[in-house]
């Protein structure tokens, strides 16, 4: 029997970024907020400071800022034909635990989408024509100019160090000239490069490309942010992705929302509560609180007037699952929305070798240090004729020279041994990696479910992912590595390796934690489960934030849209949903 | 209501206040600072909002509230060199607090150091100071805390070793070092200056922690004043040039007020004890006081002689090559490869007078424990430095403090690995 | 390097610390507190994992994945006693892991779908030394070198099988696992001296690079430090 607590105004579950927003925004209006948080609390000064936060096996390869998957994790497998098996180490993908989530461990590239995603299929459909019949993209039922304060809100929030392309339709020098009218410039320059985004840039631009700095939430200079609170500058101390920072120089919760958040008394934060489920009420037509449980297995119920589920996509969804809130997708019938549209993105490599000469210095990186091109993304290029549709970007980031994690050696070397010892040390530090980054669209047989067979620590079924790249996907990688290809033959190295994406799609190597869709947001709840607002259509004192709302995965890093998104959301929920709360904000 | 029968006993405690001049004097100043109707027992409100600046001003929160559960319920441990004090519980709970407490009784606490019952309070109690604030202030106080919700609390008796532990004794330490005094301005100084005199001196208590202590423990005056002292084992430094190093000589009065209001300005950040009386006491004060205070306090004159000038330690020196590559690699991420800090943010060590001042400890402290600066509303960012006790040890420590001591033009007395030992123990 | 008694009071003491004051309810501040820190869990210098003769097999493994040349081999490099650690730890029992059964081997896209790493190596190694005798050689100390490389090759390959667990799962963790020994920090109890690292030219735990941004292709022959510290060693 659970333990029932008084109720509050709004219970936020999971304190990531969006958790954060979400709360920030909703106590500065005066409600009262609690968030529950399965993780613990971190500090930067006492528990990933400058003293311990380079640890290459302690963070990269022992997980210490990861979620523990023997608490939950997923069953994987590439097509519904087979049977699915549980991911028990992590690997493609990173989800963080603890407060700030995955935020604290991000590298920090800070994108706004094209105005075009957002329309994907409309507009693909009017540029190309009819669609593949098992491609199940849709336009989000939001738009970028709807979206554009927001982006600007959390770029301010972070101090995005970077170039505008594009000013209120006025196309800018050395920024990206592809991007969506935006209203403010950054709040920060560009980061300075060090020597490999610059042979990158150069190599881009002889081409005729027009390379421009990834928009970073890696500090170029010291900033205050509009609520008070102090970055400073990063030191490109190259233990930046995966790990969390140690200097206050990359944005985050913790960095950048926390310090004011905390000091606010309608806000309370509850840690090592780990939600179970969310209740229903027994008309099915609105949420009564979530169940959680703590360390030592008392199960607490938690009433609230509102619940945000703020956790990362897959136990968002799972979440909507477990509580029986909404029809499961079933590919055969294509019935239920609940874990449809599940998409990732895809990426590739190409890297340079230089002679012994030329000293690339890789360990002076940060997560988001690099140029980059965007020629090859979303529909910035004339796809006719391809095959695909979609794209990505095309950049040179030095992020970390960690020895394991960032080892190159050319073709040709043996995989062990002498020769690997050899060629380990005369490559290291000469080579300079090119990435691609694309989109990934949705499709009938990529979905989340329940399995069938295997359990969570709590007893739960663990959510099933079927997932794996399709022709237009692989395509697609295929012209963007053939274009980072040609770039890195202007680059004057020595020779090259190229590395394409094949399938079938792999949980093991690590590629991008941007896992998208499930919860998807739209127009009509007879395609999505939210709304524009991220509300839940048939219980409207249910948000779903993150990019669990994403219909399709663009060729762009999530983050700033996932939280445009949250602010746009509570905005609404500020101005006009708690006017009539429990209500829907879009009629049906 | 309690507050009625207070109002009874503060007009028959009015018959005995001693300098009347003073009560209209104190008005007379608190008339720029707060509010113009201050007359006492005029409104209870006012009154009761007074005592609250007041006990911020005397920041009577640091010592007697030790669980925020249970303000100023006191039980908060005093280590002092000759033992651990209680302090006291001053919420009206009859039993355990000030429940039965007059008016005069809270006077003669503050004025002389008498507790109720006759014995003599402990000098931790800053009634040294608190001697030279006016009657009024104190009933103000008095009438705040006893509006306060009474708290029921342990009374606990000082650990001290005999002969410190029989309360008599202390009539020979008032002899030698106590003196009952009362405020008179000074016509030559600005209203601003005899203002903030009153708070330095009286109230804020700023000696306590910022002069030298003599044998007894008490707190040094004359030439000794503000030339630094120790608190709670961390330096607290000198305000003022002279014999312990250059003060506040470079600060502005904005510097001040910054620090004091905000607990950062644009060349360090507020930590320890310090950090403590900003959040509970100095960043409520008024414009007008704060800058009083700052007026006073950089106008404290040179005190003795200044030490003589150290000479910056060559960098070949084996401890400066060590510390170099510990700054290199632990320290300048932050503090700036040059020394230089971020405005706001973190410290600047490049002509820091803490970083040089002669007794190391502070220096020591801050990279074995770690320190926070204070959050305010204006710098929310708990900025905060890592320990580093269990990743150097005493040479290594050492070195990087002589580094930064010696380094970005600073000079100071290298730090020795046994000294970093002693104090490593000594935690 | 060796690690002072010091840092094992000390960051016993504060990891105590930490652990003991967690938190579950905050409102109102940042919590912060002094003294305290999570810092590295160093190597434990007599906690041990294999026995003797799995040492063996394992010392003759590592170093025919990273042999000797110039620069020392794999186990001279502290690559066992990195192994011994990890093995004999939370790693090694999978306390991250999600570990329920039922197990069973699916594509390689499916990952990693053995028991608790500590159990694969174990099994693992019986398994190979098993495996080679049957061969009519006494174990994998006993091949030559040439023929200890192409038993390694075939376990990666998954060529060579194994009876109760997957040689390629076996295989894909012991060569991380090898490297990480050559290039983690030497805190865990590997990369002796930071000889990995001075070998390539790694820097190690440093947090300030701004003064070499312009670099211009230039080496930059920054001495490497450890997370643990451990300047004045590194020194003398």
């Amino acid at each position: 029997m659970a333990r029932k607590l008084p109720k509050r105004e709004v219970v936020i579950v999971g304190f990531g970024w969006t958790g954060a927003i979400m709360a920030e925004q909703l106590t500065a209006e005066g409600l009262d907020v609690l968030a529950l948080e399965r993780g613990v609390w971190r500090n930067t000064s006492t528990d990933y400071a400058v003293t311990n936060a380079q640890d290459e096996v302690r963070y990269r390869f022992r997980h210490d800022l990861f979620e523990q998957l023997s608490r939950e994790t997923m069953t994987f497998r590439n097509s519904s034909d087979q049977t699915a098996l549980p991911m028990r180490m992590l690997g493609s993908f990173l989800p963080g635990t603890n407060v700030g989530g995955s935020g604290v461990h991000w590298n920090g590239i800070t994108w706004r989408f094209l105005p075009s995603d957002f329309v994907a299929r409309s507009h693909n459909e009017e540029r190309y024509g009819p669609l593949p019949e098992d491609m199940t993209i849709q336009d989000w039922g939001v738009s970028y100019e709807e979206l554009e304060p927001h982006y600007t809100t959390f770029e301010e929030l972070c101090g995005i160090s970077g170039k505008a392309g594009n000013l209120n339709g006025r196309l800018q020098q050395g920024g990206n000239p592809f991007e969506g009218p935006r209203s403010k410039e950054y709040p920060n320059p560009p980061m300075d490069m060090v020597l490999a985004p610059k042979l990158f840039a150069e190599a881009a631009s002889g081409l005729g490309y027009k390379p421009f700095p990834f928009p970073s939430a890696n500090m170029s200079r010291a900033y205050t942010n509009p609520l008070g609170v102090s970055l400073a500058p990063c030191t490109y101390c190259g233990f930046c992705e995966k790990f969390a920072c140690g200097n206050y120089s990359k944005a985050s919760a913790p960095t950048t929302i926390l310090p004011v958040l905390m000091r606010r008394q309608n806000f309370e934060l509850q840690t090592q509560a780990m939600v179970l489920r969310v209740l229903k009420a027994a008309d099915g037509k609105s949420v009564t609180g979530v169940e959680y449980i703590t360390p030592e297995g008392e199960i607490i119920e938690q009433p609230a007037d509102m619940v945000i589920l703020s956790t990362y996509i897959n136990h968002n969804v799972h979440l909507l699952m477990v509580s029986g809130i909404g029809q499961i997708y079933d590919p055969r019938s294509q019935q239920g929305l609940v874990g449809k549209n599940y998409a990732y993105q895809i990426t590739s490599g190409v890297t340079v070798f230089y002679d012994e000469e030329t000293h690339i210095n890789p360990f002076i990186g940060a997560g988001a240090l690099g140029m980059v091109i965007d020629e090859f993304n979303g529909d910035n290029f004339d796809h006719s004729g391809l095959g695909f549709i979609g794209g990505g970007f095309i950049g040179q980031t030095q992020t970390n020279g960690r020895p394991v994690e960032s080892l190159a050696v050319p073709d040709g070397t043996p995989k062990f041994g002498a020769g690997w010892k050899k060629a380990m040390r005369e490559n290291y530090g000469h080579s300079v990696g090119i990435g691609t980054h694309g989109a990934v669209m949705s499709y009938r047989g990529n979905y989340l479910d329940l399995d069938p067979t295997y359990k969570d620590a709590y007893g739960r079924p663990l959510m099933r992912m079927t997932f794996d790249f399709t022709e237009n996907e692989l395509r697609m990688s295929d012209y963007l590595t053939d274009r980072a290809v040609e770039i890195a033959e202007a680059m004057g190295g020595r020779e090259m390796t190229v590395s394409r994406r094949k399938g079938p799609y792999s949980i093991v190597p690590y590629q991008t934690t941007h896992n998208t869709g499930g919860h998807i947001m739209g127009a009509s709840p007879a395609d999505s489960v939210t709304n524009k607002y991220l509300q839940h259509w048939q219980m409207p004192n249910l948000f779903l934030t993150g990019a669990g709302a994403f219909p399709q995965n663009p060729g762009y890093n999530p983050t700033g849209t996932v939280a445009a998104l949250a602010y746009h959301s509570a905005a609404a929920i500020r101005r006009s949903y708690l006017r009539a709360p429990g209500q829907p904000m879009v009629q049906a | 209501m309690r507050y009625l029968s207070l109002a009874q006993s503060l007009t028959r405690s009015s018959r005995r206040i001693r300098i009347a001049g003073l009560v209209a004097l104190s008005a007379c100043l608190f008339a720029a600072a707060t509010h113009p109707a201050l007359a006492q027992g005029t409104n209870d409100w006012s009154e009761l909002q007074r005592g609250l600046y007041l006990s911020r001003v005397g920041d009577c929160a640091a010592c007697h509230t030790a669980d925020p559960e249970k303000p100023m319920a006191g039980k908060y441990a005093l280590d002092t060199p000759f033992g651990t004090i209680w302090t006291a519980n001053l919420t009206p709970d009859e039993e355990t607090g000030l429940g039965e407490w007059s008016a005069d009784d809270f006077w003669r606490a503050m004025n002389e150091g008498i507790r109720r019952d006759g014995a003599h309070l402990y000098p931790a109690f800053p009634y040294t100071h608190f001697t030279l604030i006016s009657r009024a202030d104190s009933d103000a106080i008095y009438a705040y805390l006893q509006s306060l919700e009474p708290i029921s609390q342990d009374v606990m008796e000082p650990d001290f070793p005999f002969p410190l532990n029989i309360r008599f004794v202390l009539n020979g330490w008032n002899l030698i070092n106590f003196e009952d005094r009362s405020f008179t301005p000074d016509p030559e100084r600005s209203a601003a200056w005899n203002r903030g005199y009153y708070i330095a001196e009286g109230l804020g208590h700023c000696s306590m922690c910022h002069s030298p202590k003599n044998f007894t423990g008490a707190v040094k005056d004359g030439d000794a004043a503000y030339s630094g002292g120790m608190a709670e084992g961390w330096l607290a430094p000198a305000l003022r040039p002279g014999s312990g190093g250059p003060g506040l000589s470079d600060w502005s009065k904005d510097d001040l007020m910054a620090f004091l209001r905000h607990g950062r300005n644009s060349r360090t950040a507020a930590f320890g004890p310090m950090a403590e009386v900003i959040d509970k006491s100095t960043r409520h004060l008024t414009d007008s006081d704060l800058d009083a205070l700052a007026t006073y306090i950089l106008d404290l004159p040179e005190s003795g002689e200044a030490p003589a000038d150290s000479e910056a330690i060559d960098t070949d020196d084996p401890a400066m090559q060590t510390g170099a590559l510990v700054y290199a690699t632990q320290c300048s991420a932050c503090h700036g490869p040059d020394g230089e800090g971020i405005p706001g943010q973190f410290a600047r060590l490049k002509g820091s007078s803490l970083t040089q001042s002669s007794d190391p400890t502070t220096v020591v402290r801050l990279v074995l424990e770690g320190v926070r600066s204070v959050p305010t509303e204006k710098y929310p960012t708990p900025h905060a430095m890592p320990a580093f006790d269990w990743k150097l040890n005493d040479a290594e420590v050492a070195a990087v403090a002589t580094y930064v001591r010696n380094a970005f033009g600073n000079s100071a007395p290298a730090v020795t690995a046994d000294a970093v030992a002693e104090i490593r123990e000594a935690q | 390097m060796a690690i002072s008694r010091r840092y094992f009071l000390t960051g016993a003491s504060v990891l105590a610390l930490t652990g003991g004051a967690l938190a579950r309810s905050y409102r109102g501040s940042v919590p912060w507190s002094s003294k305290t820190a999570r810092p590295p869990s160093p190597a434990g210098l007599h906690q041990t994992f294999f026995s003797a003769e799995e040492r063996s097999v394992i010392v003759a493994m590592v170093d025919r994945l990273i042999p000797k040349d110039e620069f020392p081999s794999a186990s001279e490099a502290g690559v066992v006693t990195f192994l011994e650690d990890q093995l004999a730890g939370p790693y090694g029992r999978g306390d991250i892991y999600y570990l329920q059964g039922p197990f069973q081997q699916g594509t390689e896209s499916q990952g990693y779908q053995a028991e608790a790493p500590a159990i694969l190596y174990r099994q693992a190694i019986a398994d190979l030394e098993t495996a080679i005798r049957k061969e009519g050689t006494d174990g994998f100390t006993a091949l030559d070198a040439e023929a200890q490389d192409d038993f390694l090759t075939a376990l990666s390959e998954g060529e060579q099988e194994l009876e109760h667990v997957d040689a390629k799962t076996f295989f894909d963790r012991l060569w991380e696992d090898t490297q990480l020994g050559y290039f983690g920090d030497p805190v865990h109890g590997g990369n002796r001296d930071m000889v990995g690292w001075k070998m390539i030219g790694f820097p190690g735990a440093r947090y300030d690079y701004r003064p070499y941004i312009d670099h211009n292709g230039k080496a930059l022959d920054l001495p490497p430090v450890s997370v643990a510290g451990n300047y004045q060693r590194e020194a003398n």
